[in-house]
């Protein structure tokens, strides 16, 4: 089969376009939630630089957004094989309460502390994969079972107490500034280069959508449909694991019980806002993390304005609901076509 | 040996069922207590899980355990499993203060009484449980802002750092204080939002508190709880400021870290709030059994700790 070089490039660069058209919709919203916030909250753009570091509302942002973006970039890969993986708040509390044990407890060395608590998100995502990909119990139970059974996991790891920890190079994971930024930022971008560069250099990223889209083709095509969703969900628990880490340094303490709560319900809808269907198939990293720094942005919004938090969730509800309006190609289409002359 | 076994079992399953049934048989059967626990969500909670199971050991009673990881829904369900087993006495720390009226008529018609214990539900129907054991959480409030105008004076500016939303420690402690600063026209709050009375969110919103327009004015913090003030402590150590002398803490439940941090300078005053609640829970439960009058409120004692003393008391602490 030959292939003409000209055809193929300007296939590459249709499908670049169509990713960067995906993009337009998650990027407005954020837009024209700091535009909101430019107008109505005062103080929310003032940065300024205190002890060699950025220091503002923004910079909080981008701190928090990369804890849950790194989340969401996992989840991404796991939603597009048509998957969903629940437990990556328990799996967040796990790796933490691991990290935060061989610290104090076992006293032991900085790289194998880095390297437990990501192993132990591997081992869940690899646990997760295996029920999925091998045993084909659907992904929204098998991850169930890890989601439940995490924290009790992570309270056994840590006695059911609040493990508190002041080492400093723990507290440097969430703490430390690199280029006046929080160190979570440059995580998060080198976990988003990573992942692109994996899934889009190679073929890896047609993999997943092929999973995604329909597995018995793929298999009938002669791939490995399920070593890539063991892959998948791999992925998902080590990253999960990192933001463990991010969210033990920086409260410097494990909290089994509240680290990454609800975190999987914001990753999900962190990854619909950036453009990934939850049928799977097309996938859109940049994507996850502009919905994660929404959401961040929007949670954020509710504490400047002092909206209380009894009833934060409703306006919190509604833009969601507009956000995902905006995505439907339906309510695109019929505003279009009302704008159309006829 | 095998008939021997059936005949055993279906004596155990007999006296089981019968003492499911008789709810006076005079000794030896054990009591049947099942306690339904909102979670593990602090060192608090986790001292008050202790208490009630070491005192239900040390009482030889059969206590059946549940956690419920701060979800009403787990623990209406473990109410209900309860109920299907038939135990003697139901006691809970409600999570949240609403929504428990058909689970709570569900245990009367089926004859088990229930004591609350820590936190209080909302209901008009008062026959729907014997007694509430607790500490006051609307005088922790006011002995907070008590606190608050004896160590500042009259005028101040405070952030305060609220509890799960909706939940009994949220409402009351935000009650108590108000009604005590009311007196004070000085003292305002300027900020107040939940911290979900975790440390991660106590840091989050706090980082938000001092970026805010009103930021810079705040110069003392109410939290209604520990693990909430030793969150906002470091995000106000990162905003370069000294937690404890630029902006005064005080918090509630005295947790072993509220007095490490209060040795450190850090945090300047903690309410206690007594988990301790097992010996007081079974007293109880005892005399529900001997159907004995109960009041329907019993008070834990409890009292406040300053920086001054920390340092002495910490030994004793147990939890």
């Amino acid at each position: 089969m030959a292939t003409d070089p000209r055809a193929e490039r300007s296939g590459r660069g249709r499908a670049l376009l169509a990713g960067a058209a995906h993009l337009i919709w998650p990027a407005l919203a954020l837009a024209l939630l700091l535009a909101f916030n430019a107008a109505f909250t005062p103080g929310f753009f003032h940065v300024e630089i205190r002890d060699g570091r950025l220091y503002g509302t923004l910079v909080d942002i981008l701190n928090h957004g990369s804890r849950l973006g790194i989340v969401a970039l996992g989840m991404t890969l796991v939603i597009a094989t048509s998957g969903v993986d629940l437990s990556v708040g328990a799996v967040m509390a796990i790796a933490g309460a691991v990290a935060a044990t061989m610290v104090v407890r076992d006293a032991a060395s900085f790289p194998a502390v880095l390297a437990g608590a990501l192993a132990t998100g591997l081992a869940a995502g690899l646990w997760n994969g295996w029920l999925v990909s091998r045993l084909r119990i659907q992904p929204i139970v098998a991850t169930l079972v890890l989601m439940v059974a995490g924290r009790g996991i992570a309270q056994l790891v840590t006695d059911g107490l609040i493990i508190t920890t002041n080492d400093p190079r723990l507290a440097f994971i969430a703490g430390g500034s690199l280029l006046g930024l929080p160190l979570p930022v440059t995580l998060a971008a080198a976990a988003l280069a990573l992942l692109a560069l994996a899934t889009r250099k190679s073929s890896l990223g047609l993999f997943l959508e092929a999973v995604g889209d329909n597995e018995t083709a793929s298999r009938y095509a002669g791939l490995d449909a399920r070593g890539v969703v063991l892959l998948a969900y791999a992925v998902a628990g080590v990253c999960a694991a990192l933001a463990g880490l991010i969210e033990v340094s920086y409260i410097r303490a494990a909290d089994a019980n509240n680290a990454g709560l609800f975190v999987e319900l914001d990753a999900i809808l962190a990854v619909v806002i950036g453009g990934t269907a939850l049928t799977g198939g097309r996938f859109y990293l940049v994507g996850s993390l502009l919905g994660a720094l929404f959401i961040q942005t929007l949670t954020k919004t509710m504490y400047m304005k002092d909206v209380s938090a009894d009833v934060a969730s409703i306006p919190k509800a509604i833009v969601v609901i507009l956000v995902c309006l905006l995505q439907s190609p339906v309510v695109r289409g019929r505003i279009a076509a009302r704008r159309r002359p006829p | 040996m095998n008939p021997i076994r059936i005949l055993a079992i279906a004596a155990a399953v007999a006296g089981a069922a019968l003492g499911a049934a008789g709810q006076d048989q005079p000794g030896g059967k054990k009591v049947r207590v099942g306690f339904a626990q909102i979670g593990a969500e602090s060192d608090w909670r986790k001292a008050n899980t202790e208490s009630i199971k070491s005192e239900a050991a040390a009482r030889g009673v059969d206590l059946k355990f549940s956690d419920a990881q701060q979800k009403q829904e787990n623990q209406i369900k473990a109410i209900r499993a309860f109920v299907a087993q038939g135990v003697d006495v139901i006691a809970f720390s409600p999570v949240v203060e609403t929504g428990w009226e058909p689970v709570l008529k569900e245990c009367k018609r089926a004859g088990i009484p229930v004591i609350l214990t820590d936190r209080a539900v909302d209901t008009q129907d008062p026959s729907l449980y014997v007694t509430f054991i607790g500490a006051d959480f609307v005088e922790e409030g006011r002995r907070a802002a008590n606190w608050v105008v004896k160590a500042v004076g009259s005028s101040a500016n405070i952030a305060e750092l609220q509890g799960t939303p909706g939940s009994a420690p949220a409402i009351d402690r935000k009650k108590g204080f108000e009604e005590v600063i009311k007196a004070h026209p000085g003292l305002k709050i300027t900020k107040s939002q939940s911290g979900e009375f975790t440390r991660a969110k106590g840091k989050e919103v706090m980082e938000s508190f001092l970026k805010s327009p009103e930021g810079k004015q705040i110069n003392v913090l109410f939290a209604h709880n520990d693990d909430m003030a030793l969150g906002a402590i470091q995000a106000i150590e990162e905003a370069g400021l000294k937690p404890g002398v630029d902006i005064k803490i005080v918090s509630i439940d005295a947790v072993r870290a509220a007095f490490e941090a209060m040795i450190a300078g850090k945090l300047n005053c903690t309410v206690e709030c007594n988990p301790l609640l097992g010996p007081q829970l079974f007293d109880a439960v005892e005399a529900v059994m001997a159907k004995k009058e109960l009041p329907r409120r019993i008070v834990t004692k409890e009292s406040v700790f300053e920086q001054s003393g920390a340092a002495a008391t910490i030994k004793d602490r147990k939890y």
